[in-house]
């Protein structure tokens, strides 16, 4: 690893240095190709991101691919239903890794103001990994590019190598999840357990919420 | 227009039809008129092709679930107890079924008048729920109907296309009426509260946790 203040000066020459992860990471995190898809409400907010007044070209996300072949983020913008679930598990299938998803707004994140209904879906984290998670229903445009910037962030901080390295480099690490079935009342089965495991959450007498343990996968924004 | 003025020409123009009204006690006074399942369809064209009715647009069409109810009274009956003849209160239970309802709410574009609000019913919530259906009539009832169908389980005959709307093919049950369980998948409810709170509290002793208690989490 080059010394920054080295770096540093080596640039005031004229010369550039760098190592291959952070040519790597700096590639992906600059060209997120974000998967052409809405599902509700928020996607108008999404729209509205893409478009001249918010600008997420900026960031190099202008390019929504309506395949997901060509995607390398899945914005999941909007209530999930259940009979919508198999589709957006399947559409994730079928991205190529590196892949990662923004769980845009209340109802992708738990199922919202329709979490106790009998179509909606309980959280998208039930069948595929979230990355970010934003609250809001509908969040602003501003707030899904801060998503997009903290997940810019956290692709800069990977590792090629070691044990912390990202999913795609892990081969132990599934890149396609078990699509849900239609059943008799619900999808079958109503959650991935692999994935998602109910916080066992305890409410103080002060009324503040403490998450006993914390839930499986990459979840930092959830914590209370 | 007057709804009694409209059931005396629908019966005058459709012999043997049963129509009622269903008078409504609040300010707003929507009266409804229930009609007979055998004659909808021919009540519905009547409506639709009179000259002076002409309600050409169905604007709404929904459903209501009535779950049958069971009523117990004690009676007086005269029985052998033990070789004498004796008064003997028993307790009869008397169980009404339920029915489902179908309401539309027609408007009359060419006239400028309406609403009027039709009721039909099924003769109970089992297995008599065909009701005549009147998307031949007016088409904007497909979708509503097909959604009742779905949701209400009420099976319309003479539908073009009486499929499940909302939910999946496969789906056993009809989520909107009364009696409808839904999936015990309240392992994380953080903002619980009534029924809600006390399902997700079996949950929450099933994995050891500590039970919620009524308004913590807001």
């Amino acid at each position: 690893m080059v010394d920054e203040k080295l770096k540093n000066e080596l640039s005031k020459q004229g010369i550039f240095t760098t190592s291959l992860e952070q040519l790597y990471n700096w590639g992906r995190s600059s060209s997120l190709w974000p998967l052409n898809f809405g599902l509700a409400c928020c996607a108008i907010e999404m729209i509205a991101t893409t478009m001249a007044r918010y600008d997420m070209a900026r960031f190099g996300a202008e390019v929504f691919r309506p395949s997901p072949r060509q995607a390398d983020l899945m914005i999941v913008a909007g209530t999930v239903t259940k009979k919508m679930a198999p589709q957006v598990v399947r559409l994730y299938n079928q991205m190529p890794e590196p892949k990662y998803v923004i769980s845009m707004g209340a109802c992708a994140i738990s199922g919202g103001p329709f979490k106790q209904g009998y179509n909606v879906l309980k959280g998208i984290d039930r069948y595929i990994p979230v990355d970010i998670y934003i609250p809001g229903c509908p969040p602003r445009p501003e707030a899904l590019l801060d998503a997009f910037m903290e997940l810019q962030k956290r692709i800069d901080r990977q590792q090629l190598t070691g044990a912390n390295r990202p999913r795609h480099l892990n081969a132990d690490e599934p890149s396609e999840f078990p699509v849900p079935r239609f059943g008799a009342h619900d999808l079958e089965p109503a959650k991935n357990p692999n994935l998602w495991k109910a916080p066992l959450v305890q409410i103080s007498q002060t009324g503040t919420l403490q998450t006993v343990s914390p839930q499986a996968g990459t979840d930092e924004s959830r914590s209370h | 227009m007057n709804l009694e003025a409209i059931k005396s020409e629908l019966e005058a123009s459709v012999p043997g039809c049963r129509l009622e009204l269903v008078a409504n006690p609040s300010p707003s006074g929507q009266h409804s008129l229930r009609i007979d399942a055998a004659h909808a369809v021919a009540l519905a064209l009547c409506l639709r092709d009179a000259p002076g009715l002409r309600f050409d647009f169905c604007s709404n069409v929904t459903g209501i679930d009535w779950p049958g109810k069971q009523t117990t009274e004690k009676v007086k009956a005269r029985k052998l107890v033990a070789g004498v003849e004796q008064d003997v209160e028993e307790l009869r239970t008397a169980v009404t079924p339920g029915s489902l309802e179908v309401v539309y709410h027609l408007y009359s574009v060419e006239k400028k008048h309406g609403p009027i609000v039709l009721r039909m019913s099924t003769q109970d919530r089992d297995a008599n729920v065909h009701l005549p259906s009147l998307t031949p009539v007016w088409r904007s009832a497909e979708l509503q109907e097909r959604e009742i169908f779905d949701l209400f389980g009420v099976v319309f005959d003479g539908h073009p296309d009486l499929r499940r709307l909302l939910l999946w093919d496969e789906f056993q049950d009809h989520p909107m009426r009364r009696d409808y369980v839904e999936p015990d998948d309240f392992e994380y409810e953080p903002t619980a509260h009534d029924e809600v709170l006390r399902r997700a509290n079996q949950h929450i002793s099933e994995a050891g946790g500590k039970l919620q208690s009524e308004g913590g989490g807001r």
